[in-house]
């Protein structure tokens, strides 16, 4: 039975759609842990969730980073539990240095509400396994910093790693500046880390995973989870 | 003492919130300006004995959490 559990800070926002959308596709209850707490219970795997954590204050992501919670949330994905981070939960992992980069403004300074299509990358992680490389799907974004910048080196490596998991890009498939929505570098909308087992993205899956909601094409992402986890278990 | 903390963006890192401002200073209609950069400004009162102890606590919240080294220099001036 797959344990799930969803990290709520003063300001999460989507932390019960993601609660939601796991419960849906598992069948199981997801536990919410308070950002106060200094224990993660036993979890295979761990949510941060979007919002506006501490209200965005210093920079997005920087105060959540800093709480008591996240020293054991990095303890636990360093011993390999599987982290994803939607959107401000992108922006923590990102603070936390559990990935690499920075999340900035975006280019166009406004804040973006919108479906976006995006190319996944790499089925090749814990979260993407349920889609196929190369192929196109659509998610809704909405952030006003999304932009993510990391030095050159940094993306040649991330690149060459094959840690780019998700890019904007046009219906067609194609990554081109017109689809790039926030200026992120080389249309960058998800990384892993570099054991693959911590993910963020801006996009929200947990925003279309069911029909009544306009798609279907989040809910992938939580069915790789169960997929895995039912391997792992039979293994 | 006091830290007068100041954090701005790495040279060579976009800054479109610069650049707005750019754009709305040529908007007043004063001419001459070059480029634009933001950002931050912090006063943290401090408890320390002396300079190097000041130094040391301010260097440890600035690397820690006031910048984000990735996008991010400080400077910092403690005064008494």
């Amino acid at each position: 039975m797959i344990r799930a559990c969803v990290i709520v800070f003063p300001g999460s926002n989507c932390d019960r759609d993601v609660k939601v959308a796991i419960e849906a596709v598992t069948g199981r209850p997801v536990q919410m842990v308070w950002h106060g707490d200094s224990e993660v219970p036993a979890s295979d795997v761990i949510v941060l969730p979007g919002g506006f954590s501490y209200g965005d204050y210093l920079r997005c992501g920087a105060m959540a980073a800093n709480s008591a919670i996240m020293r054991d949330v990095i303890a636990k994905a360093n011993a390999g539990t599987p982290v994803l981070g939607i959107c401000n939960g992108f922006q923590i992992l990102t603070e936390a240095r559990l990935l690499p980069g920075a999340l900035m403004r975006n280019a166009s300074l406004k804040f973006i509400c919108r479906d976006v299509t995006l190319r996944c990358e790499t089925d090749d992680t814990p979260f993407t396994r349920c889609y196929r490389t190369g192929q196109v799907i659509t998610l809704p974004i909405a952030h006003a910093d999304g932009n993510y910048f990391a030095d050159q080196e940094t993306l040649d490596r991330l690149e060459g790693e094959g840690r780019v998991v998700f890019r904007y890009c046009d219906a067609a498939g194609s990554v081109s500046a017109a689809a790039n929505p926030n200026g992120s570098q080389r249309n960058i909308a998800g990384i892993c880390s570099e054991n693959r087992r911590v993910l963020g993205l801006m996009p929200h899956p947990e925003r279309l995973h069911e029909r009544l909601l306009g798609g279907t094409d989040g809910r992938r992402m939580f069915e790789s989870l169960l997929v895995g986890f039912a391997e792992a278990m039979s293994a | 003492m006091k830290a007068l903390i100041r954090i701005t963006l790495k040279p060579g890192v976009l800054d479109p919130q610069g650049k707005a401002i750019e754009g709305a200073i040529g908007a007043l209609g004063i001419a001459g300006v070059g480029e634009v950069r933001q950002g931050k400004y912090i006063e943290v009162d401090l408890g320390a004995a002396d300079e190097a102890a000041a130094r040391a606590t301010v260097e440890r919240m600035c690397k820690d959490l006031l910048a984000n080294t990735v996008i991010e220099n400080y400077a910092y001036d403690i005064v008494r």
